[in-house]
């Protein structure tokens, strides 16, 4: 036995006296989005269309689901292409390097393959060191930002130098099922870092909840989701965003003042707004970002769609609440807060109105055999 | 026929996933495609990466397809100036005849082109759109 | 140099459903040693041009299939150059004569399109083009001309109207054709009808999917002279090649290499573009057939598509072009078209064209492209 004793590295050291604040004192380092980038396909239905196209009553359905329109996929595109558009524009927002990004993960219920990731197609698209942590997740909508906490604890503990992570998804649903109405596509791209002078954004705080509810679910070899009709929202949606909202209000001894926006995963345009006024959220602090009644339900991009639509137009040193929720059941929570970055932000190459809520104008209407015809040739493949 | 594997255009994904094309090491003329020679006499290269904007030169629409694209009903094809010099012809997407000109400007986008069959690989590339 | 030609065969031009590739060869190669008067035992070489038999038909190997038919052992070699196989097999059957190898040289272009289907032949053409770039776009090789037209139509106010003469003239043409695989008459009417192929080209500025075959015998001069056979000679051969993609070219709306070839063709035979009296120009589109006449110096750049239209390349024209309907209407089965041309030209020589006739020729030209203008192959014929 060696008569030195064991000096373990201070970056590792458990405090055995200071307790807690010890700890913190070690592991606090500025953890944070360096920069971001979104993709929606130009295509759109109207919900009047769809509706049309089943005699439906467009009005009754518009005012128990608050969507507009939704985006739709083209003939060309599927939840890889989606995702690495998004990457590009992330880097083309932040100016990164691209080769200093050594994690990507990618969360989509709609990925084409069973078994071979998004991921290292994005990797490769973007030109991503290829010494790289990789891989494609799902959790129904929530995939998207379960990416995002496995790059921040990648990013934050060391163990990555940039992280990217992305939520993408062709959203599915059976011909004639209310879900049609909902159904979107789209892609968000976040970019973390730990250097402080390209944080636009410190990720202070996350918190997520997980339980066995069989609220919405899509079995492997199936085309289109299931789900359990009334049972989504109450005891599925509502429980589990209120639930962990009030945890973090607990944690952080504070209320629905404390923060400049909210974000929460918007299945519809009714839920959210359903559980934001049940928690005390004012409608200033709940429209930034709220995307749905334009673009649908984008999966696994929707709440983070809404963090880009917010960061867009966020002044320094604001306090945001992103919650997202995924059928399976759970909610990732985190509490983030601008900086002065992000004033700098570069907007180079991609044209004019570049922010998420202008682009939006960007359209082209299909009717609804054209939608259809759009979304089958995406499941071809599957009989 | 068309090659059914995937190997060739594996090969190919830095020229289809980010525009990777070589620069003469002498006289930074930039080549899209591979070339051996450059017009200087040089047979040195190096890799370089275009930025995939561009200039409409002239364009068409396809109504036969060819195998791989029969699951699209139409679509636009051009010849597309890089901006960086070398002309290219490329896929257009989200277009139809009407909504191009010749001299238009244009940027690359991420899409899928074919797959092999329902069980095979997807390959995808940059197709080019109106510039925003 | 003088190559002369001893005998030619063709079958006709269309969906031959009943033929295969086998029998195809065989009616071409009979045909033309009847016409010849020769016995199979006394062809010495033998090339074949074909395009895309092992995508067809599942067969390589044609030489074997060629000598086999006639019962030699002579050398027998495939000659591939896209849409212009048959006339660059014509080439090396020319640079076998010349070099001495053969007195005596079978070539014989054949192609058998019909047994796939249109999208299938369709993606199999788009081998002439560059597979990397041109066949990833999807750009079809109508889709690659259309861009080529558009252009064309930009840089030198050429109209539809203009455009659609060319279709029309060929058509005409054809129709005095039995060997043609279209022989009826069109108007401007229905081309405008014809359903729009790739903007601006239409159905009927496209050539067809044809089944056929096409053989000329070739020999050496003094070989010609033994058997009386010395009436129309071969006195230029000439080939150039350009990029294989469109787009890396600075010229799009003209072809190098049929302006090198072409020039080459001029000086070797030493005459100019006013002493041919007859011509085959590629016509696998429209377009094409405007293009070569300018690059092959027939008439300014710019211009051949309203001296088209004007009637000068009309059989009663100053320079009767494709009077067998050119590869739009005569039929364009890929290896053969080459030889087909030659063929035409030999036979108006040779005052064998009946309504077609072009009267008093004494020199011909043929022109034949591969891919986009790739590779030109000219050859000028004389009558001797």
């Amino acid at each position: 036995m060696s008569a030195k004793s064991y000096q373990p590295s201070p970056r590792w050291l458990w405090p055995t006296r200071g307790g807690q604040a010890g700890l913190q004192k070690e592991l606090i380092m500025n953890v944070g989005i360096v920069g971001y980038g979104f993709y929606i396909p130009v295509y759109r239905i109207k919900a009047e269309e769809i509706a049309k196209a089943w005699q439906q009553n467009f009005h009754q359905i518009k005012s128990s689901l608050l969507i507009e329109e939704k985006s739709v996929p083209g003939i060309d595109e599927d939840s890889v292409t989606f995702a690495v558009n998004a990457a590009k524009n992330s880097l083309l927002q932040c100016g990164l390097n691209s080769k200093e990004i050594n994690a990507i993960y990618v969360g989509s219920e709609s990925a084409p393959y069973a078994v071979k990731p998004t991921a290292t197609i994005v990797g490769a698209a973007i030109g991503a060191d290829s010494f790289c942590m990789a891989a494609d997740m799902e959790f129904a909508c929530k995939a998207g930002t379960a990416a995002l906490g496995v790059c921040l604890g990648l990013v934050k503990s060391g163990f990555a130098k940039f992280g990217m992570a992305i939520g993408t998804d062709t959203a599915q649903a059976s011909p004639g099922d209310i879900l049609e109405y909902s159904a979107g596509a789209g892609a968000a791209a976040f970019i973390l870092g730990t250097d402080d002078s390209k944080i636009i954004a410190n990720i202070e705080d996350t918190i997520s909840i997980a339980s066995d509810t069989p609220d919405f679910w899509r079995r492997s070899m199936q085309k289109y989701p299931e789900h359990a009709g009334r049972f989504t929202a109450e005891p599925a949606y509502l429980k589990h965003v209120s639930t962990i909202v009030k945890k973090i209000f607990e944690k952080h001894s504070c209320g629905p003042e404390a923060f400049d926006y909210v974000v929460f995963h918007q299945p519809n345009g009714k839920l959210p707004l359903m559980v934001a006024k049940s928690l005390g959220f004012k409608s200033e602090q709940i429209n930034p970002g709220f995307v749905v009644q334009d673009i649908g339900n984008t999966y696994s991009a929707s709440s983070l769609l809404g963090l880009c639509s917010v960061l867009d137009q966020a002044q320094p040193d604001k306090k945001i609440l992103l919650v997202s929720y995924g059928s399976g059941s759970g909610c990732d929570a985190f509490i983030l807060k601008t900086t002065q970055n992000i004033k700098k932000l570069i907007n180079s190459g991609v044209g004019p109105g570049y922010d998420l809520k202008s682009h939006l104008s960007y359209k082209k209407y299909l009717t609804y055999s054209e939608y259809r015809r759009n979304i089958d040739l995406l499941y071809q493949d599957m009989k | 026929m068309f090659s059914s594997s995937s190997i060739p255009g594996w090969r190919q994904y830095p020229k289809r996933y980010t525009l990777e094309g070589t620069k003469c090491i002498v006289c930074e003329k930039a080549y899209y495609l591979k070339s051996f020679l450059c017009s200087c006499g040089s047979r040195d290269f190096k890799t370089f990466k275009f930025s995939g904007f561009g200039k409409l030169i002239s364009f068409t629409n396809i109504t036969s397809s060819c195998v791989e694209f029969k699951h699209m009903p139409t679509y636009c094809i051009g010849i597309v100036q890089l901006d960086e010099g070398p002309q290219i012809t490329v896929a257009l997407a989200d277009v139809s005849l009407c909504d191009l000109k010749i001299g238009m400007r244009v940027q690359s986008t991420f899409r899928k082109f074919y797959s092999h069959g329902n069980n095979g690989i997807i390959e995808y590339g940059l197709k080019f759109v109106p510039a925003l | 140099m003088k190559i002369s030609v001893l005998g030619v065969g063709c079958t006709k031009f269309a969906e031959l459903w009943d033929k295969s590739l086998h029998d195809l060869i065989a009616q071409a190669q009979f045909m033309a040693l009847d016409d010849a008067g020769i016995a199979p035992a006394q062809i010495e070489s033998i090339f074949v041009g074909n395009m895309l038999a092992q995508q067809f038909n599942g067969q390589a190997h044609l030489g074997a299939i060629v000598a086999q038919q006639l019962g030699i052992n002579v050398p027998s070699v495939r000659v591939e150059n896209a849409c212009a196989s048959g006339s660059s097999a014509l080439i090396c059957g020319v640079q076998a004569i010349l070099s001495g190898a053969a007195n005596v040289v079978m070539v014989i272009g054949v192609e058998k399109m019909s047994d796939v289907a249109i999208s299938q032949a369709t993606s199999a053409l788009m081998g002439a083009g560059d597979y990397q770039s041109e066949h990833f776009a999807g750009a079809t090789f109508p889709g690659l001309f259309a861009m080529v037209t558009r252009l064309y139509m930009q840089k030198y106010g050429l109209t539809s109207k203009e455009l659609a003469a060319v279709s029309i003239k060929n058509h005409n043409n054809a129709a005095l054709n039995p060997m043609a695989q279209f022989n009826k008459k069109i108007t401007l009417d229905d081309y405008f009808n014809s359903p729009v192929v790739a903007d601006p080209l239409r159905l009927l500025d496209c050539a067809p999917i044809s089944d056929g075959a096409a053989a000329v015998i070739i020999s050496s001069y003094d070989f010609a002279k033994k058997y009386g056979k010395t009436g129309v000679n071969i006195i230029a051969s000439t080939q150039a090649t350009d990029t294989l993609d469109l787009a890396s070219r600075e010229e799009i709306t003209s072809f190098k290499a049929t302006k090198i070839a072409g020039k080459k063709a001029f000086e070797i035979a030493g005459i100019t573009q006013r002493d041919i009296r007859v011509a085959e120009i590629h016509d696998a589109f429209s377009m094409a057939e405007i293009i070569a006449l300018e690059d092959l110096g027939f008439f300014k750049q710019g211009t051949a598509g309203f001296e088209t239209a004007q009637g000068k390349t009309q059989i009663t024209g100053e320079l009767p072009v494709n009077t067998s309907g050119g590869l739009k209407a005569k039929g364009h089965p890929v290896g053969a078209s080459g030889i087909s041309q030659v063929i035409e030209v030999v036979n108006q020589l040779l005052g064998r064209c009946g309504q077609r006739q072009v009267e008093n020729a004494q020199y011909g030209l043929t022109h034949n492209i591969g891919g986009i203008g790739t590779t030109a192959v000219v050859h000028i014929f004389e009558r001797k």
